[in-house]
Order: C-alpha cells, then structure tokens, then sequence
C-alpha cells in the first residue's frame, strides 16, 4: 500500500530539489541559444553532472538509475516558465514505486533500458547524459525517440523507440495521475493543465460554474473518499480475480 | 471425474449484457435457472474515480479469465497471427456492462433489411464482392417490443424522434417507429454539445441526443448520474449505469429462481448420443464439476461462445458444436470504429465532466439514409460527439503536429490546449465476408491447454470507402464549429479483437448459412441457444449492446413459450 511505505534517507544525495532546480535555469538558458533543429524542444531544465537525486531512496531503482530518470523526466516536462514539471511532481517516485508493484514487469526493462542509454550517450556523444551539454542531451533523447538509438551496437538492444514511449506514458502517469500513487505531488500536474480535481457528482449548476470559469479546482485523491475500495493490478492479478 | 451437480431447467453460460438480461423472463417464467459467470461480482466501492487504474492499467477487466485467452488476430490467410496484450471485454457478474459506455442504440430499419434495400435502390451489383450479408429473418418491427421492454427494464434515457410515426424534430428523424417515448429524458448537453448541435444544424444535418442505459433521474429506487467523469472504462459508484449487475440479474435473483455461480469457467457443453445438449462441465478453483440442464442459453462473448461450440466435439458433433454445417466461426466482422477524425479548438471544451454517452448524434449519413447511387460504396456511418476527459489522458492529446511531444514547447501547448481538443466516435456499417472468419488457433493455447479463438479478417474496400466518407463529414462538422486544426487517423485495415464482434453463431432461416434460427435456438441441437452479438447478421452503425439484449430477452422469451417442445 502506497500510504504505508518508509521513507528512508539516502546519505549520498545531498542537494535539494530547490538547489537543483536553480542550478538548472542557468544552464537551460545558455543551451536553448546555441540549438539548431531542436529548438523546440528547447529550456528544458538542466542538471549538472552527478547533482540530480531525490530526497528519498528509490525503492527498486538504484540511486544512479534513478537519478538519471530524473534528469530524463525533467527533459520530458521540465520544471519552467509554465510551471512546475515532472520533478516537481515527483513522478519518478511514482515509477519507482510502481516498478515494485503494478509495473514490476517492466523493471528490467527500466535497468537494461536506461544502461542502454547510457550507453548509447557514451559511444554516440562521449560521455554519460548528465555530463553532456545540454543540445547534445536533447538530440540524443531524440535519437531514442525515433528508435535510431536502436541496435546492440548503438546501445539498445530493443527498440529505443519502445523504451523511449515506456518512459514517456510513465513520466505522464506520474505527473498526471492520482497522487495516491505517489506522483502529482501537490497536484501540480492537474494545476498544469486545469483539470477542476475529482468529484463524485458534478450538479449541472456545477458544469455551469466551469464554462464560466468560477468553478474551484478541487484536490482530492479518489481514495480520499473512504466509500472506494484500494485494489491495485498487481495484488488482483495472481489470483486473477478482482478483490472480492 | 467432475462433481455432478442437481439438475437444473437452463444453464446461462456467462451473466453480461446479453446473459444478464434473458435471466430475467426465464426466472420470472418460474424456470430454475443457473447462471455461470467467469468472473466477480463487483459492487460500487470496486468503482472509485482512478483513471490509472481504470483507463491506463485497465483493472476492470485484466485480472479475468478473459485474458488468458485473448484472441490472435490476422488479416487474412497469408499473414502470420499474432496475438495482442489485452482483451477488451471483461468477466464479472454482469460482464461488460459493469464498464461500458452505455449507448444503447436500437439498429435502424434498413439494417435488417440490407440485401433487399439494396437491390430494391440500387440493384444486386451493389452488394459488396464476396459479402455473405443476408437479410435478417425479420425486420424491424419484429424486434421493436423488444427494444421497448429492455428499455423500460434496465432503463434507457434518451429522446424519441419517431413514436407511432410522428417526427419530433428533437430526436433522430431517420429511426425506426417507436411505440412509446424513452423511460426517461436524454443525458444533459453541456455548452461545447450545444454548440456541435448549432454547427450541425447549420449544415443542415439533424443532430440529437443519443440514447443511454444510464439514468437521468431516479429510475427502479437507483440514482440519477453524476456526471463525474469515470465513466468510460469505469463502473458506477452510484448504480446510475444500468448494466445487468444492477437491473435484470438481482431481480431475477429475487425470485429465488436465479442461482448464480461465479469464478466458475465454462469448458464444454456436454450433448448425449442422441445429439441433446445433457449439460456443461466447469472449472472452479481447481475442481471440476458437470452442471446437468435441459436447455443451455450460451451467452459469453462472440470469442466464447464460437470457442465453445468448436471445443465441445462429439460424436454427434465432430467439429463442434452445431457446427455440422461448418458455420461457427463464419459471417464474423467487428465493427469499423477506427479511421478517428480529431479537432482542436481555440477555445475551452469544458469536457473535464460528463460520460461518453453523453452527447449529439448524427444520422444523416447513416445506413441508407442518403442516396448512395453515385457513391462507389454501401452503409454510413453514425457521428457521435460527446463530453469526456480525464488528466492522464488530456496531457497525452494530440498535438496536431504543431510542437513535438515533449519538453518546454509541448509543456506549454499541453498547458493550454489539454481541454481544447476532441475526437468523434464514428461507428460505420461493416459488412460480414466470406474470407473473415473465427477458427481455433492451432498453436496459441490458453493456460489449461485449450486453443484461442483466431481472427482471420480485415476490412475491405466498402469500410475502408465509408471511413474516407465519414472522415470528411466529420471534418466538415468540426469545421463548421469553429476547429483551427484536424488530424485523420488511418482507415485501418485488419479487424481486430473488439467490443463490438458480430456474427460467428448467425442467426436466419437458413441452417446451411446460419448457426441459429429466428428466435435464437440452434438448427441442429434443439436444446441449445445462443444471446450475443455473435447471433447478428449486419453491424448498423450503432453500438450493439440494446440489440443483442432484445434479442437475447425474445431469445429466452421463446424458450418459456415453447417449454414444453425445447425442454424434452
């Protein structure tokens, strides 16, 4: 259960999340002048080198596989002028502990995956992700994107493709979901994009209040009413029966 | 040896949409009835508001039997099956219904009656190369106080366009003639439907809300809806969604006529020397057990009940079934709903709450009802639009080829266009074909060593013309309301394993090309029928879920009338 885990302290990271996101409006702005094609994809918050780390152990991950989704997730929605971002939302806590649980068949995927990458950052651009400028970064999460990371020689065995799209639905899952699984913390993900929260009934007086814009965004969590049952995927799926 | 269970008059094998339903009439007959359901009984606290469980890991439905044998797909013979990681449909007393959207459609007119409309208006060489479409054994008429009984039993909300032959302009002017108005008005609009509806007017179209098993106001001492939004994939926390679970099966329980088995998995139906169906066999908890009966109602999914008759081999039956016309499996199509058409919109859409039931219809270009003389196809299709959005499925829109799918510049465009875009559900005629059929895979098996069913089938040059159509209807509706941008999605090509899946055990007069005869009993074993879409000879462009119900409750209303005849 997602409420009952303990949060253990891990020595090694030291910098605050605070302290890595200042660190990394510096840096973004010196990397979003000098992008050519990839503009777009430009003032993606920037961590240097071994400094990226969460305040609290990963649980399946280990430190340096997790601090280097870190650094992915953020390339994926970063922390900016729009707001808060992946990191913020603490959704590689939500994969970690996920990978635990209802996505525990895909943790090897994450550790061959993210070595491959790592690999492919060092034979295609001399060095590991974090240490790269940040242009070269961007074009090689691209290069993953498209799948032309794909190959044993390049450094992914699978479809980098496949890999890239994982992490992706994954870093969404955890900045937009319900944060009883331990992403969207502080709803930013649902303050991002407007989402009013989850209600159990919506009056039509309501919906009115929300197209002329006066409707309050709610926070709750689903399981924030006691009436739902907490069943997860991973418990119901060896019994292959639901919770009854 | 399994146990040998009491007797009993009828087997339902499987408790959904259709099973659901036909228990009703045959426990109120005074028939003793045992119900055999693969899966759970699920409540309201098993549906809270989680789209992550819900609608990203599934959990409705991935923890059933349904996925262990989760159909290869192919799109025709020279092409290697493969198989996919989810089936759509799920286990559960009250099956999919628990889940589904709840658009209760009935089917128009000329869906019955394709063959004869067709060569009536445009003349034999109209009908599709190699179609094995048929005209139902009876029109319309036949099955509308069927309609009219499950709508007033589960409960329908929805607007009348046509009672007793009086149009009112508020409903569909194309449907057939109902014999009474909906048990209760249709689901609100909010202000983005409204404003599709203007734009259709505008058009000239005839747009209206469509109909729903969901309620809009107290209805049988159960809520109204909530509007809340996890709907789509979700059950209802408030039974305001009137799936089987909630209406047909506890009243049917009620007369103390029903007995319902769950986690029980159906994996033969027995038949004597004589050819008689004695009763089916079923795992539960890893025993075995043989339930006697003197009529089995067959009513699992397409995929079951066509797996079901080919296992149940015998000497009377040697490939399956009443199959001894080798007609299982055969005139199978899923229904054409891809070929998406998306919009975005400068402005809020507001669909944050609702359900997808919830929303305007389209029919002018359904079915026959405009003139398809100079078009080089058959059939249409209906376009929905309708309010539903959750978060996790917001950030991931579209994006209109307008940012690439991550960092700064799609972060800003989620930021402001996550409640501006929207896409159509466009349900088209798919005709059945003699080159798309069901068989048993002859290598994937399910975890007790029984093949899965295989798809061999894939949509032809009429579904792929009525996509192309349809896509630029749609186009031109959301066009008209104001739409900046518009992607199409393929027009797709292989059917592949659906919510909606007709035929396999098709009903119709004639036993060398159809499974069942009119009322639903097969042509070769007296004391077997089959409920189901997979009893359906021609798709609509319509959900099929209220069709598949009156006929399942004519189906078991045919049994107690003729008791005495089936029974021995």
């Amino acid at each position: 259960m997602a409420g009952d885990r303990t949060k253990r302290k891990d020595q090694t990271v030291g910098m605050t999340r605070r302290e890595l996101l200042r660190g990394a409006g510096v840096s973004a702005a010196v990397g979003a002048s000098t992008l050519g094609a990839v503009t777009s994809y430009a003032k993606t918050a920037q961590q240097s080198g071994n400094s990226a780390g969460s305040e609290e152990a990963y649980e399946q991950l280990t430190t340096e596989e997790g601090q280097l989704l870190e650094v992915i997730a953020d390339h994926l929605i970063p922390s900016d002028d729009s707001g808060p971002g992946a990191l913020d939302a603490k959704a590689v806590r939500y994969i970690d502990r996920a990978l635990g649980g209802a996505l525990s068949d895909s943790l090897e995927v994450y550790r061959a995956g993210l070595a491959a990458f790592q690999r492919y950052c060092r034979s295609s651009r001399g060095g590991d992700f974090m240490e790269l400028p940040h242009n070269d970064r961007i074009s090689a999460l691209i290069d993953v994107e498209t799948g032309a990371a794909t190959g044993a020689g390049a450094g992914f065995v699978g479809s980098s493709a496949a890999f890239f799209s994982m992490v992706r639905g994954h870093v969404l899952q955890g900045t937009f979901g319900d944060p009883y699984y331990g992403g969207n913390e502080n709803f930013v993900g649902w303050d991002l994009i407007g989402y009013p929260g989850v209600r159990t009934a919506v009056t039509e007086n309501d919906q009115r209040r929300l197209e002329a814009g006066e409707l309050r965004p709610y926070r709750r969590s689903a399981y924030g009413w006691e009436e739902f049952e907490k069943a997860t995927v991973s418990a119901a799926r060896k019994g292959l029966r639901h919770a009854d | 040896m399994p146990t040998r269970l009491p007797g009993t008059d009828v087997v339902i094998v499987g408790l959904g949409a259709a099973g659901g339903v036909a228990a009703l009439p045959l426990a109120e007959s005074g028939l003793s009835v045992v119900g055999l359901e693969a899966g759970s009984r699920l409540t309201r606290k098993d549906f809270a508001p989680d789209e992550l469980r819900n609608n990203v890991r599934a959990w409705p439905f991935t923890v059933q039997k349904a996925q262990r044998e989760i159909p290869t797909v192919r799109p025709n013979r020279l092409t290697p099956s493969t198989q996919g990681a989810i089936h759509p449909m799920m286990n559960g007393v009250g099956g999919t219904s628990l889940h589904y959207w709840a658009q209760s459609w009935r089917l128009n007119p000329w869906d019955f009656k394709v063959v004869s409309e067709i060569r009536r208006r445009y003349g034999v060489s109209k009908i599709p190369e190699g179609s094995t479409v048929e005209d139902w054994p009876f029109g319309y008429e036949e099955l509308e106080p069927y309609y009219d009984r499950v709508e007033r039993e589960i409960g329908v909300s929805g607007q009348a366009g046509n009672i007793n032959g009086t149009i009112d302009r508020r409903g569909n002017p194309f449907e057939g003639t109902r014999s009474d108005a909906y048990p209760m008005e249709p689901l609100r609009w909010t202000g983005f439907i409204e404003q599709m509806a203007d734009a259709a007017q505008n058009l000239g179209w005839d747009p209206f809300p469509g109909p729903a098993a969901v309620n809009t106001r107290t209805y049988q001492d159960r809520s109204s809806c909530m509007y809340h939004g996890f709907c789509n994939r979700g059950g209802c926390h408030v039974d305001a969604k009137n799936s089987t679970a909630v209406t047909t099966i506890p009243r049917a329980e009620a007369t103390g006529n029903l007995q319902v088995v769950s986690h029980a998995h159906v994996t033969t139906i027995d038949v004597d020397r004589n050819g008689r169906v004695t009763g089916v066999t079923y795992l539960q908890g890893g025993e075995e057990f043989f339930q006697p009966t003197k009529f089995v109602l067959l009513a699992s999914y397409t995929y079951e009940n066509v797996r079901l008759l080919l296992r149940s081999t015998s000497r009377s039956y040697p490939i399956g079934l009443s199959n001894n016309h080798a007609q299982v499996g055969r005139h199978y199509f899923s229904h054409h709903q891809g070929a998406s058409v998306s919009a975005l919109f400068p402005f809020d859409l507001n669909a944050w709450y609702g359900l997808p039931a919830q929303g305007v219809a389209v029919d002018n270009w359904a079915d026959d009802n405009f003139d398809h003389a100079d078009l080089d196809f058959v059939g249409g299709g209906n376009l929905w639009v309708y309010s539903d959005r959750r978060p996790i499925g917001a950030a991931g829109m579209n994006t209109f080829g307008l940012v690439p799918n991550w960092g700064s510049a799609w972060k800003a465009f989620i930021s402001e266009n996550a409640d501006r875009s929207n896409t159509a559900y466009i349900q088209k005629t798919t005709l059945p074909y003699e080159s798309n059929y069901l068989d048993l895979d002859p290598v994937v098996k399910d975890p007790f060593g029984h093949p899965v069913i295989r798809i061999t089938a894939e949509y032809k040059e009429n579904e792929l013309a009525v996509a192309e159509f349809m896509q630029e209807k749609m186009e031109q509706w959301y066009r008209e309301a104001g739409a900046t941008e518009i992607v199409r999605g393929g027009l797709g090509r292989t059917m592949g394993v659906s919510t909606h899946a007709y035929g396999g055990t098709r009903m119709g007069d004639n036993a060398e090309t159809n499974v069942v005869n009119r009322f639903g009993v097969s042509h070769e074993v007296p004391n077997l029928g089959i409920a189901g879409a997979s009893v359906m000879g021609t798709s609509g462009a319509r959900n099929p879920t209220l069709t598949a119900q009156a006929l399942s409750w004519r189906t078991a209303q045919h049994i107690v009338d003729q008791w005495s005849t089936l029974a021995d």
